[in-house]
């Protein structure tokens, strides 16, 4: 599958990056998420969790939450974020498309989610996602900016 | 790629082990059970590093083990078995799995194919109705607060309270559906929300309730026992585990462990094998939330189990009991820790036992096995994949002294989602199955792609090693006729 791309910092970069990609495991599935700074990391981050479990075409911004994490390190923060984000899918049956980075740094998230309650008449679903994993877990800062390696347990 | 041939030693020819000198800090061999077919098979991945890994655990017994469906997990393989003494010996997350008390269960009936297959459709119809796959959907139930902690403290006892089971239900569920030492109180808050519309749900992935037929029987006393008649006969395969609230416990104590694994000084070869001691807070914290997590587990195939014969009820205008006999045969976990007591050189210890994409196995006259099967073992319930076939066998004396009462717990994948989707381009999974006669419902239709018999080994494969190695007894084989899969 090819993961839709956009950039929205194209001209900044050389070779635009698309902002996931998906990788594979032999059990489970997972993503290589790009971004200039942190912040568009991690919503793209977010968008690629999703895009394994519904296509995000059929997902409305109809709903909000605001979501704060912490963890020790920046890695740890990406899990926490990811997981909070799964933790609405379970709880509160909702499936997020968008996602909005008001603050951040490498041990703290302030964003904002935006989606729908889950429709299985409208919504393309695909995997469910059971947990963010420390499997193969990397962030690193290249000189065209941040890239995340996230494994997931389906 | 490592040859592993070469760093393996061969012990027979379904036993290979993996020198405890193999990397240094390995604390015992590794023992890996495969005939050389699937060690090829196996050794295509990081599974066996894994193995020696798993090694590094303070306080492991004998062997770090794998069975003959172990892949690549997170910290242990999937199909790996260890046990670490209770003085010393440390407790890990990883050891157990995200999907806590992920299990299967067998329900029999008096029903045959004949009888059943002109109904296969509308009885899968209204079980995808009514026990939600795939990603969302609630049970039936929602279970409030109160209702919940009680759900983690008794487990499938809480449903027998309800009504949701039939009494001689709660005999045929390992440890009786009900594990001690489960704490609400160390389940956040979190996992309640995740876990409380989801009871009575499949979840997704290779999550699945089959509809099969038995196909073959090869030990008639023991198939007996277990009220399994003969070939053609109907019965019902559920593989489930605890949903979100399982997740979510497993996500909240890696975090713990990980910060304990630094303050007790316990060095690993790999993140995810974060642990703690058995006897300190955070061990007993996470054993007391996972037991909780295993009851929830339960409860939720009871659940499914309930409904099942409610449906069969409903389309089949019979009684469940009375006419259809729908007795649980049996249902085990195959991610879990227990506290269990094994003979270890002549001495009985009690072991803190992590099976992570392991069956139980408990032999002939072990006292935790429902009397009917005091003569022939504890079922152990081992599905294949989608198409092809699933089986029944039964835990055995040499499984006692060699893997501590364990099995194997499927077929284990080959090929990732991905991959299978590409090799299957064009192929219609759904048409090709109902040319076998298996009628399929699926939330997501990718998945069938993703499922399919391409993606797993043979399960027969891993079953004979099992056979043949004395762990497992083969007691009869069911094929599919009819498939609800996430």
């Amino acid at each position: 599958m090819t993961p839709a791309v956009y950039n929205r910092h194209k001209g900044v970069h050389a070779t635009p990056q698309p902002p996931f990609e998906l990788i594979e495991h032999t059990a489970d599935a997972g993503i290589v998420a790009h971004g200039a700074t942190l912040a568009e990391l991690f919503q793209n981050a977010a968008a690629g969790m999703f895009s394994l479990m519904v296509a995000p075409e059929t997902v409305r911004n109809d709903v909000r939450r605001e979501i704060t994490v912490e963890a020790r390190d920046v890695e740890g923060l990406v899990v926490a974020w990811l997981a909070e984000l799964l933790f609405y899918v379970d709880a509160e049956e909702l499936l997020f498309g968008r996602f909005d980075v008001s603050r951040i740094d490498e041990q703290h998230i302030t964003a904002t989610a935006f989606g729908e309650p889950i429709n299985r008449e409208r919504h393309e679903l695909r995997l469910g996602v059971k947990a963010v994993t420390r499997h193969m877990l990397d962030l690193s800062h290249e000189e065209d900016g941040y890239r995340a390696t996230v494994l997931f347990d389906i | 790629m490592t040859d592993w041939k070469r760093t393996l030693e061969k012990v027979d020819d379904q036993r290979w082990l993996l020198p405890q000198e193999y990397r240094q800090g390995m604390r015992v061999p590794g023992l890996i059970f495969a005939s050389e077919e699937l060690l090829d098979v196996i050794g295509q991945d990081e599974a066996i590093e894994q193995v020696a890994n798993v090694a590094f655990l303070p306080g492991i017994v004998r062997y770090s083990l794998a069975m003959p469906d172990i892949h690549w997990g997170y910290g242990f393989p999937i199909g790996g078995v260890a046990a670490m003494r209770e003085d010393g010996g440390v407790i890990s997350p990883g050891g157990v799995g995200f999907d806590i008390n992920c299990g299967t269960r067998v329900l029999r009936t008096d029903l045959t194919e004949e009888e059943v297959r002109p109904h296969v459709k509308e009885l899968l119809d209204q079980i995808f109705r009514d026990i939600p796959a795939g990603v969302g959907g609630h049970g039936l139930v929602r279970a409030g607060r109160a209702d919940l902690d009680d759900v983690l403290r008794r487990g499938a006892q809480w449903a027998l309270d309800q009504g949701y089971a039939w009494p001689e239900d709660i005999e045929s569920i390992e440890s009786r559906g009900a594990l001690s030492g489960a704490d609400p109180n160390k389940v956040s808050d979190k996992a309640k929300s995740r876990g409380s519309p989801q009871l009575g749900t499949l979840g997704s992935g290779n999550h699945f309730l089959e509809v099969q037929v038995i196909d073959e029987v090869y030990w008639p006393e023991a198939a007996a026992a277990m009220g399994v008649t003969g070939p053609g006969q109907v019965i019902v395969f559920i593989h489930c585990g605890s949903r979100g609230l399982g997740h979510q416990v497993c996500q909240d104590y890696l975090d713990v462990m990980e910060v304990a694994a630094a303050r007790y000084d316990i060095e690993l070869p790999d993140k995810q094998l974060a642990c703690a001691p058995i006897s300190s807070d955070e061990g007993r914290d996470y054993f007391a939330a996972m037991t909780a997590a295993a009851n929830f587990a339960f409860a939720n195939r009871q659940l499914i189990t309930h409904w099942t014969r409610e449906i069969f009820e409903r389309v089949l205008g019979r009684r469940a009991r009375e006419d259809m006999g729908m007795h649980l045969v049996y249902d085990v976990a195959h991610n879990i820790a227990k506290m269990e007591r094994h003979q270890v050189n002549g001495h009985e210890m009690n072991l803190c036992v992590h099976r992570k994409g392991a069956t139980r196995a408990f032999a002939p006259g072990h006292h935790d096995i429902p009397a009917r099967y005091q003569k022939i073992g504890q079922p152990v319930l081992v599905p294949g994949d989608m198409a092809r076939y699933s089986y029944i066998a039964a835990g055995t004396k040499q499984a006692m002294a060699e893997t501590w009462g364990s099995s194997c717990h499927g077929a284990g994948r080959v090929r990732g989602r991905n991959q299978a989707r590409r090799l299957l381009k064009g192929v219609d999974v759904a048409q090709r199955m109902a040319d076998q006669g298996i009628y399929v419902r699926v939330q997501n239709p990718r998945l069938l792609a993703e499922e399919a018999s391409e993606a797993y080994k043979d399960v027969a494969l891993v079953i004979d090693v099992l056979h043949e190695a004395g762990i497992a007894d083969k007691v009869c084989r069911m094929r599919p006729i009819g498939v609800v899969k996430g």
